[in-house]
């Protein structure tokens, strides 16, 4: 009597289309929207994480007046690399590179990116580009410029690490510029057969007015690169005032793309709040079409203020009229998104999740930024306080409290999507919390310290300015524990999370209206065409079409 | 201006911006040729072959956008020059003249040189217009042509360099003048090696044929593309 068990192989293995290939292609020259999205993620969080410890450097030195935890020229590296790491490798890349590959192709009803290759030829320029800028801190000196690299100052540090931030930043700036092209021509071009631009989900608004922005003022960040590099290797004269060049062309030119940059960080994020309220409170987005205009307008502003960055630089008086005036005008498409978004939340059956509560910390986070932002437009408040810890508050409560958190707030909103199962709610909400507390800790007080006339930038400070610093640090470290329980949750919950389903938070927009994760090319069945992605409240409620449907 | 020792341009320190700007330039031909890789351009082409078959899903229906997305990447690549051009306005409006600058250039070379540029185009909108009459012989010879026209045009830019008074590093003037027309021919250069390829690959059984018109198409675009610039730059570098 043998025992015949043998396994029924005849049968066919159920074809997984849900997990293709395994693991290896997340390291592999994958061309699947969906496989660069997530690349993009978690190369971004692994910069996130190193920019990160480059504050947590920062924050220990201004633990007492003197410069005693590392020598001044380090400090000056350090806040470089942290600032360049955070937003050129960090948010730019994760706002748009991330969750733009992954959710245009769905929204637009597509499968996949326009140029495919050319989207994974502009994630694999990140890494490199990454290792070149943080080697330079191994290989004689990093960039001791600041993020901003301006003359004279930058001609005077080291050679080898200006040179090697400006070749990293080319790059970067190549990936994000081709990113850029690849986003207006799945947006415009590769939309669904009876899809209408006004049908479309606001992220797509919000990134087509973010690439165009990409496309028009990255170059000429590029091309005053390429001549800064000039400066420092051939000895030319462009930005160097000794030699007859003029510096504050540089400043100009390096505005005329790092302003429009602050939209190119914040506008995704403006599109990925509005798509998570609607699901989460059960509602319409409120004033859909004003939030569209609102973002065009945003555009055509965001080119026209970069000189409010120069209001000390010897601006003549009608110059800075102007851009008073224009960047003042800003807070006016802004404060209809703001409105818009309360709106949304108004009377809405709310669900107080993580993905929800970070949405709401970016309101309140963003307001108070925005704020202080119109009150920096103003010539005379700007002189005063310019150079100080206020402006470093305030573009941190834009692109932390704004940006960062909606990152997050994503991240909880689409796990269920990339993994198919739920993240943990507990450790969401304790991540949540230790973030928002932190993050205020650490920077509201230096608004106190700016108004009083800290500068930035500087490794040491007057000894009166101490406990504020110290209480800063200690939201700093706050901030740094915020991160343990995301990552065990993440790496928890992506084996041992709850099953979620196809559509855990019955959502209405088409990223939802396929299997989680999804299936290779985005659905089994024809592109659905989804005219309402905000129809929440309307009778009937979402239909799941799951990937088993024909 | 009788400098008798004219400093050649292409010196030994020119060569490390050469590289800074080659870098960059790289990169920005690596994604060009992800771009004009066959089915690049096509959804269908990317994760899955088993989704080949037609009549559902999105991406039929849609032209060929490659074209589009070349044309965006220009609108980034003229953003550049605007910046040049907006940095060298500048610095002669703001910037004194330094000692022995002279914005005066010499015009007759430059001048050849619009003419070469500008027939150049007309002899590729040629070569493109024989092949749609599928007259792939007269195409290939016209691309000849043009290649030559460009090449020229190259050569006679080199002229002008030697025969400048002035190096990369004499004063603000001399800088910028070099930095956008070197940027300028560099762009000439790739374009050329670019209708070379184009050239080639239109032989008999090549890749690019009446079926498979996007490079040539998209070469085209890219060579009126730095023509056009090279008439915004003759007009505020030399007429100016």
């Amino acid at each position: 009597m043998t025992l015949t068990l043998s396994p029924p192989t005849a049968t066919p293995e159920p074809q997984a289309p849900l997990q293709p290939q395994g693991w290896l292609r997340y390291f592999s020259f994958s061309v699947d929207h969906k496989v660069i999205g997530l690349q993009y993620l978690v190369c971004g969080f692994i910069f996130y994480l190193i920019g990160g410890a480059l504050a947590g450097m920062i924050r220990t030195e201004l633990l007492t007046p003197l410069s005693d935890f590392m020598p001044r020229e380090t400090y000056n590296e350090v806040l470089t690399l942290h600032g360049t790491v955070m937003i050129f490798l960090w948010i730019v890349p994760v706002v748009n590179g991330a969750f733009g590959n992954y959710l245009i192709p769905f929204y637009v009803g597509a499968r996949d990116m326009a140029f495919p290759r050319l989207n994974a030829v502009a994630f694999w320029l990140i890494p490199p580009a990454g290792l070149l800028l943080i080697s330079s801190y191994f290989i004689g000196s990093a960039s001791q410029s600041g993020w901003t690299a301006y003359p004279p100052l930058s001609l005077t540090t080291p050679a080898t690490g200006q040179v090697i931030w400006i070749l990293s930043v080319l790059l970067l700036g190549g990936s994000s510029i081709f990113g850029g092209i690849n986003f207006i021509a799945t947006i415009l071009k590769l939309r669904r057969p009876g899809l209408k631009m006004l049908q479309l989900p606001m992220f797509c608004w919000a990134l087509l007015g973010t690439s165009i922005l990409v496309v028009l003022s990255t170059p000429v960040l590029a091309g005053t690169l390429v001549l800064l590099s000039f400066d420092i290797i051939a000895h030319t004269g462009f930005f160097n005032p000794a030699l007859g060049g003029n510096a504050v062309v540089y400043q100009h030119l390096f505005w005329f793309y790092s302003h429009p940059a602050v939209y190119i960080m914040v506008l995704p994020a403006f599109g990925l709040v509005s798509e998570i309220l609607p699901v989460h409170a059960r509602k319409p987005l409120f004033g859909y079409i004003t939030m569209v205009y609102s973002i065009l307008a945003i555009v055509v502003l965001g080119l026209v203020v970069w000189a409010h960055h120069m209001f000390t630089s010897g601006t003549p008086p009608w110059m800075r009229l102007f851009f008073t005036i224009a960047t003042s005008l800003i807070a006016v498409p802004t404060g209809i998104k703001f409105f818009n978004w309360l709106a949304t939340l108004w009377g809405g059956k709310i669900a107080l999740n993580t993905a929800m509560l970070f949405s709401c910390g970016f309101i309140v986070n963003f307001v108070f930024g925005g704020i202080t932002g119109v009150a920096l437009a103003q010539v005379p408040f700007d002189i005063h306080v310019h150079d100080t810890y206020f402006v470093v508050a305030h573009f941190h409560y834009i692109v932390y409290g704004g940006t960062v958190f909606v990152i997050f707030g994503s991240v909880y909103h689409w796990y269920p999507k990339f993994t198919g199962r739920l993240a943990n709610e507990t450790l969401g909400r304790l991540h949540f919390v230790l973030t928002f507390i932190g993050f205020n800790l650490c920077f509201a007080p230096q608004h106190w310290l700016g108004l009083n006339g800290m500068p930035r930038r500087v490794a040491e400070y007057d000894p009166q300015f101490t406990f504020i610093n110290q209480v800063s640090s200690v939201g700093a470290l706050l901030m740094a524990i915020s991160t343990l329980p995301f990552l065990i949750n993440m790496v928890y919950s992506a084996f041992a999370g709850e099953k979620a389903g196809d559509n855990p938070w019955r959502a209405l927009t088409p990223e939802w209206l396929t299997s989680s994760p999804p299936p290779v090319e985005n659905w089994k069945g024809p592109a659905p065409l989804v005219t309402h992605p905000y129809g929440y409240g309307a009778a009937p409620e979402p239909q799941v079409v799951s990937a088993s449907s024909p | 201006m009788t400098s008798s020792s004219a400093p050649s341009p292409i010196s030994g320190s020119a060569a490390s911006p050469a590289l800074a700007t080659g870098l960059p330039l790289a990169a920005a031909g690596a994604g060009g040729v992800a771009m004009a890789l066959p089915g690049a351009g096509s959804s269908q082409d990317t994760a899955a072959s088993h989704h080949a078959e037609a009549g559902h899903g999105a991406g039929e229906g849609h032209g060929d956008f490659r074209l589009f997305g070349l044309a965006t990447f220009l609108v980034a690549d003229g953003m550049t020059f605007a910046g040049f051009f907006a940095a060298y306005l500048t610095f002669r409006a703001v910037n004194p003249l330094a000692e022995g600058g002279n914005y005066e250039l010499e015009l007759a070379l430059p001048t050849l040189n619009t003419i070469l540029l500008l027939l150049s185009s007309l002899t590729f909108h040629r070569a493109a217009k024989a092949i749609h009459q599928d007259r792939t012989e007269a195409c290939r010879n016209w691309l000849l042509v043009t290649a030559a026209l460009g090449f020229t045009f190259l050569g006679g830019q080199m002229v002008e360099y030697f025969s400048l008074p002035f190096g990369l590093t004499d004063n603000l003037f001399a800088s910028t003048f070099y930095a956008i027309t070197g940027f300028h021919g560099l762009h000439v250069t790739l374009g050329g090696l670019m209708i070379l390829i184009i050239w080639w690959q239109s032989r008999q059984g090549g890749r690019v044929n009446r079926t498979n018109l996007f490079p040539l198409e998209a070469t085209e675009l890219y060579w009126h593309f730095v023509d056009g610039i090279w008439v915004l730059l003759y007009g505020i570098l030399y007429l100016l």
